[in-house]
């Protein structure tokens, strides 16, 4: 079965550079993938989510507002009973993974990352859930 | 007989003020402000291939511009004072994304985002703390600023007048391109059209006021580092600044009243020699389009100047004093070819707004460059090289034909090429392409980026001391504007809001002095923005990948 990928621009921060070469190598992966467009809020996010009916989210965070608005896009997603996996991607400092972690975030993409990085980091992602499901 | 560009070089060169530095090599050998033969082109001769002036860096350094803001007002003066003490001589002032999408920091939307990725600035009061205890007369500002530039630059009128400083005496640009901000940067508000109602506004009014003001700072950075190539972000600066000057005719301006005061700002990338080349192609094609489409009879209005920036997406956040090298190549770049000034990217800056240390040593990149180097004595000094000269003449000719597809796009209107191209995704679709052939490339291994794909020993070092913006800043900034609210006189306010109103609802009306007028009335960005955006609408782009 394709999977299918929701990649979301949350906040204000038009940085789409990023998103937009992570959708196109996800979809030549193979993958189904959803572009929310930019300035989203964590409930749209959270209605898109449920709405396609996808496997994972990737959040794209330029502008260094991700301590704030991850974990509220992670919540909103939980509150509708929705454990679809988070990965994030952008400029995040190392100091803040473990914060974002803690949050709920499956995976987090660096700066530098490569296309085949990416790719098995949301395989795995994907995977990880299935395995919870599984056990 | 018309004397030679040689002579006409020499005529002018001899009319400059020079710096009072002894312009020879390190071992002695005097040097000559320029070289080239008879018949070659010269700098401040048209159509200004070699420069704008004729005597360049001999007479003026470029302008060591750093890019700060972050926090609140008061923390980014204390930067500010910081710059012009360590030997900057403008100021260039980063807004945070509220601010940059004219929203309050009280907005549910600024949640998470104030004071992070530049300044906050809400009202006047903020204005008038960012720029506390700076002479303006004497240091120029530059604002990057667009969706609200017009509110942003009434604040910057009414502190400076408020401050003893008159409109006239203001020295300065404001960036107020919004046309790269839906191509590019996306950070739009109202849809083009009105949007480029309020440019046409900012344009006569500083024409008209505003003597020593840059109107529009046209933007390729932004194009550049969304992803374009080096011709396709030559190209669509071009286009935007043709669009500019079709603008302000259409709106009755004469073409040599505005133009002189239009400025360019562009990328300064790693290709060392296409750089310089697209630097050089540039100045050619506005000289010749300038003088000969859009009727220009004064030379100020057909000499292209620019600010340049280091690339901020060549920064890696793997061992990142690399940086440092990058910075300083890209740095020899912009002014082999000929930048006026020049921000030069901190180390850190893959990973976050720059500490203090990191910045210092940016702007020292630039002062061993223009001093312990010698590159700034002789003008153009890679003119004439056979390589350099015809990738010069290639850049123009890849521009000129992307120019002549956005000038079809338009049935023969750049203005209507620029903003149809922008409605139907034309040059986001373009610059996305290209964003992905360069990540591929750097995916197969064609393209080597130390410390990314290859020369990867030390990567597991991590950059320590990072700077960071706390929540209580944000907090700080919320408490600032309640502040002001509370404060304000709520009749003034609604009448300004009045005003602004019934101004926005006439398209033929200038929206600069009800804004100033808004301004002194405390009336916040936020407000004048959804005042605005009530009458304009706002502009939603279709999501593409």
């Amino acid at each position: 079965m394709t999977l299918r990928v929701l990649v979301a621009k949350v906040g204000l921060d038009g940085h789409d550079r990023g998103i937009k070469v992570v959708a196109r190598t996800l979809r030549d992966a193979g993958m189904e993938v959803i572009y929310t467009g930019l300035f989203q809020t964590p409930e749209s996010v959270a209605t898109a989510v449920i709405d396609e009916d996808v496997d994972v989210v990737g959040l794209s965070m330029l502008s260094g507002a991700h301590l704030t608005l991850v974990p509220l896009v992670v919540k909103a997603m939980r509150d509708r009973g929705c454990d679809v996996p988070v990965v994030v991607g952008g400029i995040i400092p190392d100091r803040d993974m473990a914060e974002l972690r803690q949050a709920g975030v499956a995976a987090v993409l660096g700066p530098g990352a490569s296309a085949e990085t990416v790719v098995s980091c949301v395989l795995a992602a994907v995977g990880s859930r299935d395995d919870v499901q599984q056990a | 007989m018309g004397c030679s560009p040689r002579d006409e070089w020499l005529k002018r060169f001899a009319a400059s003020r020079l710096r009072d530095v002894p312009f020879r090599t390190m071992s002695g050998i005097p040097l000559e402000p320029v070289y080239g033969t008879a018949e070659s082109e010269y700098p401040g001769v048209w159509p200004f291939t070699r420069g704008p002036y004729a005597s360049m860096y001999r007479s003026k350094l470029w302008t060591m511009r750093m890019f700060a803001g972050f926090g609140t007002a008061e923390d980014t003066n204390a930067r500010f004072r910081d710059i012009i003490k360590a030997g900057g001589d403008g100021l260039s002032t980063a807004f945070d994304m509220p601010t940059l999408l004219g929203l309050d920091s009280d907005d549910p939307m600024s949640l998470g985002e104030v004071g992070r990725c530049g300044v906050a600035i809400d009202s006047i009061t903020d204005m008038g703390d960012l720029f506390a205890g700076i002479d303006l007369s004497s240091i120029s500002t530059s604002m990057t600023i667009n969706s609200p530039a017009a509110p942003i630059l009434a604040m910057f009128i009414a502190q400076a007048e408020d401050a003893g400083v008159p409109r006239n005496l203001l020295r300065g640009t404001l960036q107020n391109d919004i046309l790269k901000e839906f191509q590019a940067q996306k950070e739009f508000v109202f849809p083009p059209r009105q949007s480029m109602r309020l440019v046409r506004d900012v344009i006569a009014y500083t024409t008209s006021e505003m003597p020593y003001w840059h109107s529009v700072s046209i933007s390729g950075y932004h194009i550049r580092e969304a992803g374009s190539t080096a011709a396709e972000e030559l190209a669509f600066t071009l286009a935007n600044g043709f669009a500019y000057v079709e603008l302000a005719k259409q709106a009755g301006l004469d073409v040599d009243a505005f133009a002189p005061r239009l400025s360019f700002f562009f990328n300064a990338h790693i290709d060392f020699f296409e750089e310089i080349a697209k630097y050089r192609a540039a100045r050619r094609l506005w000289a010749q389009w300038l003088k000969v489409r859009y009727g220009s009879t004064d030379e100020r209005s057909q000499q292209l100047r620019f600010h340049a920036q280091t690339a901020g997406v060549s920064l890696t956040a793997q061992q990142v004093e690399v940086n440092v090298v990058r910075t300083a190549l890209e740095a020899l770049a912009a002014t082999l070819g000929g930048a006026q000034s020049l921000h030069t990217n901190s180390m850190d800056e893959a990973l976050a707004l720059p500490t203090e240390r990191a910045a210092r040593i940016a702007l020292r990149t630039q002062q061993v460059i223009a001093h312990e180097t010698n590159v700034a004595h002789v003008a153009d000094p890679l003119g004439g090289s056979w390589f350099v000269e015809e990738l010069t003449d290639e850049m123009q000719r890849r521009a000129e034909q992307l120019l002549g597809t956005i000038l079809d796009m338009g049935s023969g209107s750049m203005l209507e090429g620029c903003i149809g191209g922008i409605e139907d995704n034309w040059f986001q679709s373009r610059i996305s392409d290209s964003a992905f052939e360069l990540e591929r490339s750097l995916n197969n291994g064609e393209r080597i980026v130390v410390g990314v794909n290859d020369f990867l020993e030390g990567n597991d070092e991590h950059a320590e001391d990072l700077l960071r913006i706390t929540r209580e800043q944000e907090d700080r900034q919320r408490a600032r504007l309640q502040a002001v609210r509370d404060a304000r006189d709520a009749v003034r306010v609604e009448a300004s809001r009045r005003e602004l109103s019934e101004t926005a609802a006439d398209p033929t009306a200038n929206l600069m002095p009800p804004l100033i007028r808004a301004a002194r009335a405390h009336m916040t960005l936020g407000e004048m923005m959804s005042t605005l955006g009530t009458v304009f609408g706002r502009h939603v782009e279709t999501p593409s990948i």
